[in-house]
């Protein structure tokens, strides 16, 4: 006789995964979280995602960015490689990005559905089953691992494997619902893809990947901490502990700034180390002085609309930096333009 | 067991987005067949025809 759907053991049912799981690896805030809007629409059995939602698990805005810095980190290179197996690492480099970003949403499906940036994602919108997004996130994990190592060497394929453990395991199920120092620490799982794709194409890690690393990893506080400033409110209903929320926003502004005077010089490394040519070297002068003048505005203006408003613009130009320093890279090496500042 | 809606319940909504995502997979397992092909022959070059005797 079958058993009423009500009496199956938890691990067993979709909805049962998260929860069961989190019992294994979790921070103490967890418990205080609200459930998911999921569990109802798990019941059903049926999955209702349409392939537009299995994409959107990949955070393909992230994915964008992963690849773009990932192809910087081999066009530097100058590799003697195979132009197939330049793609197909570059292509298995983004399914990895992808996955983390699919196993990031499958654990955090309860926080995403009380925070309005985040609550229109597959799973807490109830499109995607928690457990399909686990499947499908663990399956391009390891496919993707595991190709990047046949068709490039083991060394990238360990430094990709890393780069998820980091991202899903160090940074979303620890770091992030237990200190406010989660985007910093974790902040290095987005700054390895450049290193990532050196590896893949090389074999082996040089200095100016991690340079790349370096100048992707300092980016990272002001850039999320600008974003906190604007959605405090939302991370402190999800209870997330934010910068702001926890040291404070006049704290925050503060380590904006001394993030933002490490950044700008180091945003010139590349000059120094000879892989920056003079349009690097313009670019980055340029960027970031814009970046440093926003970051002494946004520690100045702490109350009110202005205040808000120029975190805001900090946000996007940070975003806007980034993309400058590495397209100007990509021009320089991928296309010719490579003048040296130093002869 | 999961408590699982029989096939002949799918609405024309649930059908179609079950053939899309059908074909997804389709087109993903065929782009994977192409991809070892290309690497192989990328990587082993005219050494794919050396075969020992």
């Amino acid at each position: 006789m079958p058993k009423p759907s009500g009496e199956e053991p938890t691990l067993l049912r979709p909805s049962g995964l998260v929860p069961a799981f989190r019992k294994f690896v979790m921070s103490p805030m967890s418990n205080s979280l609200v459930e998911p809007q999921v569990e109802s629409l798990a019941t059903a059995g049926l999955s209702q995602g349409d392939v537009s939602d299995f994409f959107a698990l990949l955070k393909p805005r992230v994915m964008f960015l992963v690849v773009f810095t990932a192809l910087v980190g081999m066009v530097v290179s100058h590799p003697d490689v195979h132009p197939v197996v330049a793609f197909v690492s570059l292509l298995m480099i983004a399914v990895g990005g992808g996955a983390s970003g699919a196993l990031n949403m499958w654990w955090d499906a309860d926080i995403d559905a009380v925070m309005t940036r985040t609550r229109k994602r597959p799973i807490p919108a109830g499109k995607i089953q928690p457990g399909e997004a686990l499947a499908f996130g663990v399956t391009l994990a390891f496919g993707s691992v595991i190709i990047l190592g046949l068709a490039s060497n083991w060394l990238a394929a360990g430094l990709l494997a890393f780069t998820i453990f980091f991202y899903v395991v160090i940074y979303s199920m620890w770091l992030k619902r237990s200190t406010p120092q989660n985007i910093v620490i974790g902040g290095a799982a987005g700054a390895l893809p450049p290193i990532v794709a050196q590896a893949a194409v090389t074999g082996h890690v040089a200095w100016d990947s991690v340079v790349l690393f370096a100048i992707i990893f300092m980016w990272t506080p002001p850039h999320f901490w600008a974003l906190a400033l604007v959605k405090s409110s939302d991370y402190e209903r999800a209870g997330i502990p934010m910068m702001p929320n926890v040291a404070g926003p006049d704290s925050t502004r503060f380590q904006i700034l001394a993030y933002t005077i490490l950044l700008a010089p180091l945003g010139l490394a590349p000059v120094a180390l000879g892989f920056g040519g003079l349009a690097y070297a313009i670019m980055a002068l340029i960027g970031g002085f814009g970046m440093l003048a926003l970051a002494v505005q946004v520690y100045r203006l702490r109350q009110g609309e202005p205040a808000m408003r120029v975190a805001q613009q900090l946000f996007g130009f940070s975003i806007l930096y980034l993309f400058l320093l590495f397209a100007t890279l990509l021009v320089e090496h991928g296309f010719g333009f490579f003048r040296p500042v130093f002869r | 067991m999961l408590d699982r809606k029989p096939p002949q319940s799918l609405t024309p909504e649930e059908q179609k987005r079950r053939r899309k995502r059908s074909l997804a997979l389709a087109l993903t397992l065929g782009a994977l067949v192409l991809l070892f092909y290309v690497v192989t022959i990328a990587k082993l070059g005219p050494g794919v025809l050396q075969r020992p005797m």
